[in-house]
């Protein structure tokens, strides 16, 4: 065999080789990029404090894993009134962001994706409202505190069912289950 | 940037309340006495005394600018006479009732742009209004009374206020003003208890107006600073920046999302600044996906106070060197890079092209810690 004909086929031999290194990427699995994410179904998980029931969470991941859907938590933030709307709130962001990293994670772990959000608005409804109008969601899972105060009250919750288009789950306070996913939770490594 | 404009025109004051009867228009005259005593030439632009005795004997030693008459299809109205304040120039004009809607026919459709006029002509103002009058919490309120205001203001009006000062009261203490008489004439006492005047919706009143004014002392002097240094960083030569400033690589997908709150948390800590930066391959469009992921994104720096920058460039790392330069970057936070395909496993990674082209700059890749199985870690109480 000619040495002509042996650099021939090992040019070919390369280029194959970057070709299927082109199309077939690393570790056999598709990059994160062109997995499918328009057919997923959107869960929002909205919040206002520190924390979040427990309950509510594993509400979103169960009705996650069963539709193949994403979680999507929601930091609502309070803009005081003498402010304009567009105003950075760093101080409830350093309550809301950390929050938002505990559920990421927890969620993350158990193999549910999310893509989380922030809205601001002069009352946690505002907020919600004009994330409602900027996304549509298929799905909202509330838990009914029973402190109106530590998010969204019992009004915001009828104003919800009265005027959102999408399917609204709202979890009865459970008094006797405490337990929560709270910014305690990623504290030190976040 | 302030302007010329800015130091000539007036300074506002607004009053704010839960409710009729508070004590707003009250406060404002004490105010505006006090002013006159002390020298200033003030006058009452507009004054709702709605017939209440204590308020009209405070207002008793100032003077009075005599409100116009405005012929509107049969009837005769009374409204504040802006040309003649504009004429009379006090120094401090009073004008009650900020979210007061025009009678047809005058200079403006609401008295906040008369308030406004006042203002650009140098004047200072003092205004009243109670909560439920603004725009955003109308909703909200009409929930929680039962009972829609159709007079609102635009936010940005209270927002552009120079002082915003809370009459509080509680609502034990209003609705003994109102049995008194001291709110209505006592023909209207039993409908106001009946309807507006609930110790509940006072309460609820109370409880939002103490909320969203308690939260602005705080806020503001954060947003002052935060937009204070900004400015600052702009107009500065950013190559010679003294402090901190750091750069996160987005790109619009889900997990941007968590590097940018981390990138948040450090600047935080330096006390530095924080730039979000998105080199667009030319011509390449979104899918709906990325633009809400955008969407998002410029959501989350605006909130946080972060820059976002937006850059089309074929070449990622020119692009960011540009940047970097431009704004004076110390540090540079880029996510878990997606598997290299094809030639470009040939190159160096993007952390190692960024350090080699900006010396001293920090390069830290930001690792998805969301992946990483440490459900024990977290659990709760």
């Amino acid at each position: 065999m000619s040495v002509a004909v042996i650099v021939a086929v090992g040019c070919a031999g390369a280029l194959l080789g970057i070709a299927a290194g082109y199309w077939l990427p690393p570790h056999g699995r598709l990059p994160a990029r062109d997995r499918p994410q328009g057919d997923h179904r959107r869960i929002l998980l909205p919040f206002t404090g520190e924390e979040i029931s427990r309950r509510s969470f594993e509400a979103a991941v169960r009705l996650a894993k069963a539709e193949n859907a994403i979680i999507m938590p929601a930091f609502l933030a309070r803009v005081p009134m003498n402010l304009p709307l567009e105003t950075a709130l760093p101080v409830q962001c350093a309550r809301g962001m950390p929050l938002l990293e505990a559920i990421e994670q927890r969620a993350a772990s158990q193999g549910v994706p999310v893509d989380s959000r922030v809205a601001r608005g002069r009352t946690a409804r505002d907020a919600l409202r004009k994330l409602l109008e900027q996304e549509q969601f298929d799905r909202i899972i509330v838990s009914a505190d029973e402190d109106p105060r530590a998010g969204l009250s019992y009004e915001d919750l009828r104003w919800m069912l009265d005027r959102v288009p999408a399917e609204i789950l709202i979890l009865r306070p459970a008094p006797q289950d405490t337990r929560r996913i709270s910014i305690e939770t990623v504290k030190g490594h976040f | 940037m302030v302007t010329t404009a800015d130091y000539s025109r007036g300074r506002l004051k607004v009053f704010i309340g839960m409710a009729a009867g508070a004590g707003k228009t009250y406060r404002m005259l004490l105010e505006g006495d006090a002013e006159l005593q002390a020298g200033r030439d003030v006058v009452i632009g507009l004054l709702e005394t709605h017939g209440r005795a204590e308020t009209a004997r405070v207002a008793e030693g100032l003077p009075i600018v005599p409100r116009r008459r405005v012929r509107y299809r049969e009837t005769v109205l009374e409204e504040m006479d802006l040309p003649a304040i504009l004429r009379r120039a006090p120094e401090l004009c009073l004008i009650d009732e900020l979210a007061h809607t025009n009678a047809p026919g005058t200079e403006h459709t609401k008295r906040h742009e008369d308030v406004e006029a006042v203002l650009a002509a140098g004047i200072d103002v003092l205004s009243t209004l109670n909560v439920q009058h603004l725009e955003s919490l109308n909703d909200h309120i009409t929930e929680l009374s039962g009972i829609r205001v159709r007079e609102t203001i635009p936010d940005a009006i209270l927002a552009r206020a120079d002082e915003v000062v809370l009459i509080d009261l509680t609502p034990e203490a209003l609705l003994e003003r109102l049995r008194a008489g001291k709110i209505y004439p006592s023909e209207r006492i039993d409908a106001a208890l009946n309807n507006f005047f609930k110790i509940e919706n006072l309460s609820a009143l109370r409880e939002v107006a103490l909320r969203q004014v308690a939260e602005e002392v705080g806020a503001k002097r954060l947003t002052t600073e935060l937009v204070g240094s900004r400015e600052e960083s702009l107009a500065a030569d950013a190559p010679h920046a003294v402090g901190e400033r750091l750069l996160a690589l987005v790109e619009p997908e889900p997990s941007a999302q968590r590097l940018v709150r981390r990138a948040w948390r450090s600047a935080q800590r330096l006390g530095a600044g924080l730039d979000l930066l998105w080199v667009r391959v030319p011509g390449r469009q979104l899918s709906e996906d990325e633009h809400r992921s955008l969407v998002a994104l410029r959501q989350l720096a605006s909130v946080l106070g972060a820059r976002m920058i937006e850059e089309e460039s074929d070449d990622l790392t020119a692009a960011v060197v540009e940047v970097a330069l431009r704004r004076g970057i110390t540090y540079i936070l880029v996510g878990s890079s997606r598997p290299a395909r094809g030639l470009a496993r040939l190159r160096a990674p993007l952390p190692q092209r960024l350090m080699a082209r900006l010396p001293g700059v920090d390069v830290r890749i930001v690792a998805d810690r969301s992946q990483r199985a440490n459900g024990a870690s977290l659990e709760s109480q």
